[in-house]
């Protein structure tokens, strides 16, 4: 153990591991801030989908790279993927209950589609020795937070901030979409452009967390800390802080820990793990405090 | 000019029409009550005269100075909102936002409506607890609430008195009496023609497709349609 804690300071000395810590803080901040709302818009597999987009692109965009001649890595280039995130995610959210296409059917299609392009890309276009490790790497983040380049950092920090602002500058009219739209169309709120506006933070949460944790658990970084905090707290104002502090204190722990071992562990897994444990916690004080009030 | 009027409007969904060939008007301080058994179209009704809907055909017209973020509703109770997390306070203020424009946060006029509507409500001690643990009458009393922050100058109720119990029940149509009273105009839907007679000075009849009766109260009770309604609302509540 002590072993691990002097590795660990260790790491924590080199820049690149600072720049992890940081960025992966901020990300999970920001990515935990519309966890509520998604999880009361029934739309937590909207992360999912999204990120599958993500890798899709990612992909797609890689092996055109690799045909005209240019020789790039698998890796999660914010500029193009982001951009693309965002389209489908105006388009998901703005279909609506009324489309033909009903959202969850529309979701479920494009993202398994995009994961199935995107692994076909993959395969045929790789020169890669190394295919499953790539694909493992895409899909759950294992060390993606570690070897970002300095000009993704930035991005990372300058979105992080972006949203955050968005959000506090929002908020209360986020509350009132989410809360019941018809009574906010009704009342003269312009909910369509809250909604785009939503749909575009929600991409670029996606896509921030992706570089996190990977593209299969981001749905996991967005919605656990909401569904953590909503155990415990009954406001939204509440949650919201609550969810917010516990994403960042597993983040923090998790990349932490994902340190100790002589191996390492993969980061996404390892946040999402301590997640879970936190979220096991909560429930139980709040189903002995349920037990204890109704005695 | 009347605040609100439709004229020939036909209401539905996807193509099909539920009622058709509605016309009525609603002028400042007017008191609406649109009758009708379930299914036969209020709530579709009303949601296309808040424009949430779109409607089939004829048009509605808002004058005498009402604008779109002037106006109140208390919607038909729905299930989305079961495990919401969010405090009286929250929603009710929430109703103030339509004041707000691109201002990102409430101000203290808005805080104090909220406040202010609450005591009117006789909710103010409820303000911190949750929204979703609170009693069918309390959660339409914070509803109503947050309805009276969005205007004063009309209200647009769909079954306020759905899921409440007798008194409770009593003590919503008073309240909206009074507020109808105090200059608000009112819209409202409602099964119970006994009590909301009372108060109303105009109804929207609907039946099976088409509108059975529009007009003031007084000719209603003297028409056959009418006579039949009260008989029967009558004879059930006795
Ligand atoms: N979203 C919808 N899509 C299609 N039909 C609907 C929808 N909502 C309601 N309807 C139909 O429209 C009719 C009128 O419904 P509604 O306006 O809710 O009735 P009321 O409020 O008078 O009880 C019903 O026959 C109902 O089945
Ligand atoms: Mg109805």
């Amino acid at each position: 153990m002590s072993e691990g804690l002097q590795r660990l300071q260790g790491f924590l000395e080199m820049d690149f591991v600072q720049n992890a810590v940081i960025v992966g803080v901020l990300i999970a901040f920001c990515s935990s801030l519309l966890g509520v709302t998604l999880v009361l818009k029934r739309l937590s597999f909207i992360g999912s989908g999204l990120s599958h987009v993500s890798f899709g692109t990612t992909t797609i965009v890689a092996a055109i790279v690799m045909i005209i001649g240019y020789d790039s890595q698998f890796d999660n280039n914010i500029f193009y993927v982001l951009p693309v995130t965002i389209l489908c995610s105006v388009l998901l959210l703005l279909s609506g209950p009324n489309s033909k296409i009903k959202g969850d059917s529309a979701l479920a299609m494009i993202s398994v589609g995009a994961l199935a392009v995107g692994y076909l890309f993959m395969n045929i276009f790789s020169k890669s020795a190394n295919l499953s490790g790539d694909v493992c790497k895409v899909l759950f983040g294992s060390t993606a937070i570690l070897t970002l380049k300095p000009e993704t950092v930035s991005v990372c920090i300058v979105l992080s901030l972006l949203v955050t602002a968005v959000f506090i500058l929002f908020y209360n009219k986020i509350f009132a979409i989410t809360f019941d739209e018809d009574f906010s169309s009704a009342t003269g709120i312009k909910s369509k452009i809250y909604n785009l506006l939503l749909a575009v933070i929600i991409a670029v949460i996606i896509v921030l967390a992706m570089n996190l944790v990977g593209a299969l658990l981001v749905s996991a970084l967005v919605v656990f800390p909401a569904l953590t905090a909503m155990r415990l707290f009954k406001s939204f104002r509440a949650v919201t802080i609550c969810s917010v502090v516990v994403s960042v204190v597993c983040a923090a722990l998790g990349i932490l820990i994902s340190m100790l071992p002589e191996k390492g562990t993969p980061i996404g897994s390892t946040i999402v793990a301590v997640d879970i444990a936190v979220f096991a916690v909560f429930s139980i004080i709040g189903f002995v405090n349920q037990r204890l009030r109704t005695l | 000019m009347a605040q609100l009027s439709c004229n020939n409007l036909s209401v539905g969904y996807e193509g099909k029409a539920v009622v058709t060939d509605i016309s009525f008007t609603v002028n400042a301080g007017d008191y609406l009550c649109i009758l009708g058994e379930n299914g036969s179209g209020k709530s579709t009704l009303m949601k296309t005269i808040l424009r949430l809907k779109s409607p089939m055909s004829g048009n509605i017209e808002s004058g005498d100075g009402l604008l779109p973020n002037e106006i109140g509703y208390l919607p038909q109770q729905t299930v989305v909102q079961k495990d919401f997390p969010a405090s009286v306070r929250e929603v009710v203020l929430s109703g103030c936002l339509n004041g707000c424009g691109l201002r990102p946060f409430y101000n203290r006029k808005e805080k104090q409506l909220a406040a202010e509507n609450m005591e009117r409500l006789g909710i103010s001690d409820l303000s911190i607890r949750c929204y979703r643990e609170l009693s069918g009458g309390q959660q339409q009393r914070a509803l109503l609430a947050r309805a009276l922050c969005a205007t004063r100058k009309i209200l647009l109720l769909d079954e306020p008195t759905a899921g409440l119990d007798p008194n409770a029940t009593l003590e919503m149509y008073d309240l909206i009496a009074d507020l109808n009273k105090s200059g608000t105009s009112i819209i409202m839907i409602s099964h119970d023609l006994v009590n909301s007679a009372k108060h109303a000075s105009h109804i929207l009849h609907i039946g099976k497709q088409s509108v059975l009766f529009s007009g003031t109260m007084s000719d209603y009770i003297k028409s056959d349609i009418g006579r039949r309604f009260v008989d029967f609302m009558g004879g059930e509540s006795a």
